[in-house]
């Protein structure tokens, strides 16, 4: 590669992007200002405030976007694994050495700053699975390259979890989009819908009873999946006859089976038929599948069990691996539970901080929820209460807009790379950004449980604005570098 | 070109489920935002902490402008417990004047959420109440001493005289049922719980008004909000103007003092009350202060029924003083003239064998001078033709006849003062009768007490000096009042409106002669006064249980009379011992507004003399 034919950053960066990052960052420290702002100290640039610390971080912030702009843009393709395994080790480092903060063990005390090695992880794990993902015959089907990304993946997540920072290492789940995108069969995203679909089912209605002795939200699972199992029956084979044959012989035992108990001739669990009528559809399905050699009857009947299996899992995942706050975190936002004063009061808080906004909002300043402090958490992972409180919908969406609008532009500059290094960390960066603002606004609107993970770009700290900020201007770097490639 | 054309349709749907999950997102921020009040609610009611400010309650003054009743500043110590530091308790148990362990058992009363149910460590509690303006005084000069205390300042009634306790009534905390009733009303405000205070509570309270301050999650103040625009000052009760002569209501109560009963005076012209005294009575500072519950039981414990409320609670037979309204009612109907006279041999023979006594003067005698020589002859006379008269059909439409006119004059419902907790009195209808002796079983001379003021007819002393000023007015009479003018506010109508007692103002010239005649060579000659024109009547209304009860109503002078006075003694014997040389003072007091020292000696006569004694026995 010519050094003389590296165009000068500035000339080939993409402005839509800075645009975007400074403006959310300035919201961010706006947001700030109003949501720690206090009658008794309203200075904006104070640096014993909040705000006036965000807008250190945030000038901090553009020095080391400069600063990674003017790195060359091999660099990041060179030092990628290196990187990778020297921020592993620091987060190892961080487990053994780091002081118990609120029961977690994931600040790195620097002497003069605090920074937070799980943010880092971010985009060094990304850097090493589009390094991983570019090399020359890399086949994302084959058994070993799916082993090495999931090496690559559950690793920082792991020693995250141990640091006990669940929300961070849930981040690391974002890189499924980025695969889906790089040739991950659709079906696997459809499956994990399915997953999710089959817990939220399963603890909603776990503890619904039908006759004392059939439990609902089992039941219900169980009758998704057969309907998945028929829907796919159809989608993918055509196969009219086996889905009319399964329906005849199973939905009039099904319905026998609950008269029975209904009317207490005879109490038993139905959910143990449903289990064995399944069981024998599949016994079919491999028959089917070994007699006439048909691939897709054996991949059927796995995922049919693996269903099963998932859901006889998901009580005891719940019960026993979950700590006991996030499973009443789950419960509350499943409406399982009513707890304004418990775990449901923040959210209840910050919904009544957004709702109480209206159109327009209080005005800056001028809200009282999150000024008067009834919203936890008001600067850091609540903050678009704020946004919410004091600039009511124009404001809110606004943000939301502006998130929009820099996730489209990151798709259509991960697109027009030439080089998949570049296009796959590119969609790490819309993966990673887009799995916060979808989990952290949906927590504020209480669609979510409440999952600590930052709002990027808007909530106040140093690290995670630094980590975003790395992330994204990494990108840049190589986007502006993409006609030096092939 | 496959992967290629596969990478655009991942790409494609990568960028609809983000802008799925932003249209989800921003279909939730209407729903919270545009559709749903609730929130805003919410947020109000977690934020802004509206602190009340009280306003102060309407002062009283007394027909002549004189300042009688007003508000005094107490203190309440409160406490802000999240504060409190380095307290020098001996130093500030000093200061307030309590004792240590009264500080410690204090201090735990305010922790108990059970005694205290808005307890927050963050908000300041009340502590001690009702501090005197002396101990504030002090406390205020140390206050910087000791964190986390604060004083506030309410008001509390204070009296210029010691008098007219009964008119007034008296202020109280405000109980349950008065918060249920009035949305008005928080626990630990105050309210009129009788008297003038009880029926004008609704303008005496005026309006509360409202800080609005901003309150963070642990319920600490946090400054103003919107720098007081929302704030809504209170608005002071109205002044009332009573209708009561201050030096006339206090000379009636020393007169009274020792002695049982009630004093009302009337301006006839307006019906205002000069005068209100029920006796004995008590210095209505007793009721207002930290020893507020002490008095109030003492005062309740005591034999001579202190609170009750002698002018309007107290039921008697009217007695001699009745007559008057008698003879008007058979001069309406014809039943007698003027002239009429009427022989009395020592009293009047209703049946062979039973006769209602009488005692000895000239007969026969005609309307006036009956009146004068409270001829009993006269009246059973009068009474019995009217109820067995032909002309009315029946003894029954000659009762209810009867019973219509002296309702006219004012008897047998309450009167309608604007003081609660009026008594009615009673005046019989011929139902009353039929109930007792059935439809056939009663005639004229079965209920002839009725005739003299005795028998089943009740009055109240409201009632009776109503009826006085009624006779003053020749024919008609304004409700009576304590209320002369509320500042900013029309007085009730009811207190303007002359009710009319459907007997002809002619017919009272005879009783107005005869009650001059009295005054003059009469039973009520010791009202006499040089240079007054007096008329009055005297009567006595019997009590089973001890001495009569003396009465005695009058009014002066006889043409334009400018007060209506009624005496009412409770064991006072005859009326002309106690309660005719009272009313003489009591007139010459307002309407000379002096007492002659020639007449000292009457004074000193009533004031010496203890009537509450002579009932022990
Ligand atoms: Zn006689």
């Amino acid at each position: 590669m010519n050094r003389t034919d590296v165009t000068p950053f500035w000339k080939a960066l993409d402005w839509w992007v800075v645009g975007l990052y400074v403006l959310l960052c300035v919201v961010g420290c706006l947001s700030i200002y109003g949501a720690s702002f206090d009658f008794e100290h309203p200075g904006f640039f104070d640096l014993d405030q909040r705000s006036g610390k965000q807008f250190v971080w945030f000038i901090l912030a553009l020095v080391i976007g400069v600063f990674l702009l003017m790195m060359d843009s091999n660099t990041y393709y060179n030092w990628s694994f290196i990187l990778y395994a020297g921020i592993i080790l620091i987060l190892l480092l961080t487990l053994v050495v780091a002081t118990d903060v609120k029961g977690s063990r994931s600040w790195l005390n620097m002497g003069f700053v605090s920074i937070q090695p799980a943010e880092l992880a971010k985009f060094s794990t990304a850097l090493a699975l589009s390094r991983l993902m570019s090399s020359y015959n890399f086949q994302l089907r084959q058994t070993k390259s799916v082993l090495m990304i999931g090496s690559l993946i559950l690793l920082p997540m792991l020693i995250i979890v141990l640091q006990k920072e669940t929300g961070s290492a849930l981040v690391f789940a974002a890189f499924i989009l980025m695969l889906f995108r790089e040739g991950m069969p659709g079906v696997l995203l459809f499956l994990l819908v399915c997953l999710v679909a089959y817990f939220v089912l399963s603890i909603r209605f776990g503890e619904d009873l039908l006759f004392q002795t059939t439990s609902l939200g089992p039941m219900l699972v169980l009758l998704l999946i057969f309907i998945i199992l028929c829907g796919m029956l159809i989608t993918y084979r055509k196969d009219y006859a086996l889905v009319k044959g399964l329906v005849f012989i199973q939905l009039p035992i099904f319905v026998v089976a609950l008269l029975v108990n209904a009317l207490g001739w005879f109490a038993f669990d139905v959910n143990d038929v449903l289990v064995t009528m399944l069981i024998l559809t599949v016994l079919f399905l491999l028959f089917k599948a070994l007699v006439l050699r048909m691939m897709p009857y054996f991949y059927l009947s796995l995922f049919v069990l693996f269903s099963i299996a998932f859901l006889y899992s998901t009580d005891y995942a719940f019960d026993k691996i979950l700590e006991p706050h996030h499973r009443v975190r789950i419960q509350v936002l499943l409406g399982m539970k009513d707890d304004p004063s418990g775990a449901g009061y923040n959210v209840n808080q910050s919904k009544i901080a957004i709702g109480s906004g209206g159109l327009f909002g209080k005005g800056f300043l001028n809200g009282t929820q999150t000024k008067l402090k009834y919203v936890p958490e008001q600067d850091t992972d609540f903050i678009f209460c704020t946004v919410g409180e004091e600039q009511g919908l124009m404001g809110s969406a606004f943000v939301l807009g502006l998130y929009l609008a820099l996730f489209l532009r990151l798709i259509y500059l991960a697109e027009r790379q030439r080089n998949p290094f570049a296009r796959i960390y590119g969609y790490c960066v819309v993966s990673i950004l887009f799995f916060h603002v979808f989990v952290n606004i949906g927590m504020v609107l209480g669609l979510m449980p409440v999952i600590g993970i930052p709002l990027p770009f808007l909530s106040y700290g140093g690290s995670s604005l630094w980590s975003f900020t790395i992330l994204l201007f990494i990108f840049l770097r190589l986007d502006a570098d993409r006609t030096q490639y092939r | 070109m496959q992967q290629n054309f596969d990478s655009m349709r991942k790409k494609n749907i990568l960028m609809f489920l983000i802008i799925g999950v932003f249209v989800l997102y921003l279909i939730r921020l209407m729903s919270l935002q545009l559709f749903n009040d609730q929130y805003r609610v919410y947020a109000d009611s977690n934020a802004f902490y509206q602190r009340t400010v009280y306003p102060s309650r309407g002062l009283m003054y007394d027909r002549n402008g004189s300042l009688l009743v007003y508000n005094q500043p107490a203190y309440d110590v409160l406490v802000t417990m999240r504060e409190v530091e380095d307290l020098d308790t001996v130093d500030f148990c000093q200061t307030v004047g309590i004792r240590r362990d009264v500080f410690d058992q204090q201090m735990s009363a305010v922790k108990n959420r059970r005694l205290n149910p808005g307890y927050s460590s963050y908000t300041p509690q009340v502590f001690l109440s009702q501090l005197s303006s002396e101990t504030y005084g002090v406390l205020q000069e140390k206050l910087f001493r000791y964190k986390g205390f604060s004083v506030r300042s309410r008001t509390l009634r204070s009296y210029m005289q010691p008098i007219a306790a009964h008119a007034l009534g008296y202020v109280a905390e405000v109980n349950q049922k008065d918060i249920e009733r009035d949305p008005y009303y928080v626990p630990g405000d105050y309210s009129g719980r009788s008297g003038v205070e009880l029926t004008y509570e609704s303008v005496l309270r005026g309006e509360k008004g409202v800080e609005v301050l901003l309150r963070d999650a642990h319920g600490r103040v946090k400054g103003r909000y919107d720098e007081g625009k929302r704030d809504q000052p209170a608005v002071p009760g109205h002044d009332l103007t009573l209708s009561l002569d201050m030096e006339l209501q206090a000379y009636a109560e020393l007169l009274m003092q020792n002695k049982r009963g009630a004093i009302v005076a009337i301006e006839p012209q307006t019906g205002e009350l000069l005068a209100y005294v029920s006796a004995p009575t008590y210095d209505p500072g007793l009721l207002v202060g930290r020893n507020r519950a002490n008095n109030f039981r003492t005062l309740e414990r005591s034999p001579h029924k202190i609170f009750l409320n002698r002018p309007i609670q107290s039921n008697y037979p009217p007695g001699s003083t009745f007559k008057p309204a008698q003879a008007l009612v058979l001069l309406q109907e014809g039943i007698i003239r003027p002239e009429t006279q009427v022989s009395c041999q020592m009293g009047y023979y209703y049946a062979p064998g039973h006769k209602v006594g009488c005692h000895a003067h000239a007969s026969p005698l005609p309307l006036a001078p009956a009146i004068a020589t409270s001829c009993n002859a006269y009246f059973c006379h009068g009474y019995r033709t009217m109820m067995d008269h032909s002309k009315y059909g029946s003894i029954h439409v000659a009762m209810d006849k009867w019973r219509d006119y002296m309702v006219g004059m004012g008897f047998g419902y309450p009167l309608g003062i604007d003081i609660p907790f009026e008594k009615r009195g009673l005046i019989p209808n011929s139902q009353y009768y039929n109930k007792w002796y059935g439809e056939k079983g009663w005639r004229g001379a079965t209920i002839i007490s009725n005739a003299i003021g005795q028998g089943e007819v009740l009055a109240t002393p409201l009632q009776i000096a109503n009826f006085c000023s009624t006779i003053a007015n020749r024919g008609w009479f304004i409700t009576p009042h304590l209320v002369k003018q509320i500042e900013g506010v029309e007085l009730n109508s009811a207190y303007k409106r002359r009710n009319q007692t459907g007997v002809d103002a002619a017919y009272f010239e005879p009783i107005i002669e005869g009650m001059h005649g009295a005054v003059l060579n009469g039973t009520a000659r010791g009202v006499q006064i040089p240079g007054i024109e007096i008329c009055g009547k005297t009567g006595t209304a019997q009590n089973s249980a001890g001495e009569d009860h003396s009465i005695f109503m009058c009014f002066a002078p006889k043409e334009n009379p400018k007060i209506a006075l009624l005496v009412f003694i409770e064991n006072g014997g005859y009326g002309a011992t106690w309660a005719v040389p009272m009313a003489s003072l009591l007139l010459e007091k307002y309407l000379n507004r002096r007492v002659e020292d020639t007449r000292l000696w009457m004074e000193q006569r009533l004031l010496n003399a203890n009537l509450i004694e002579l009932e022990s026995y």
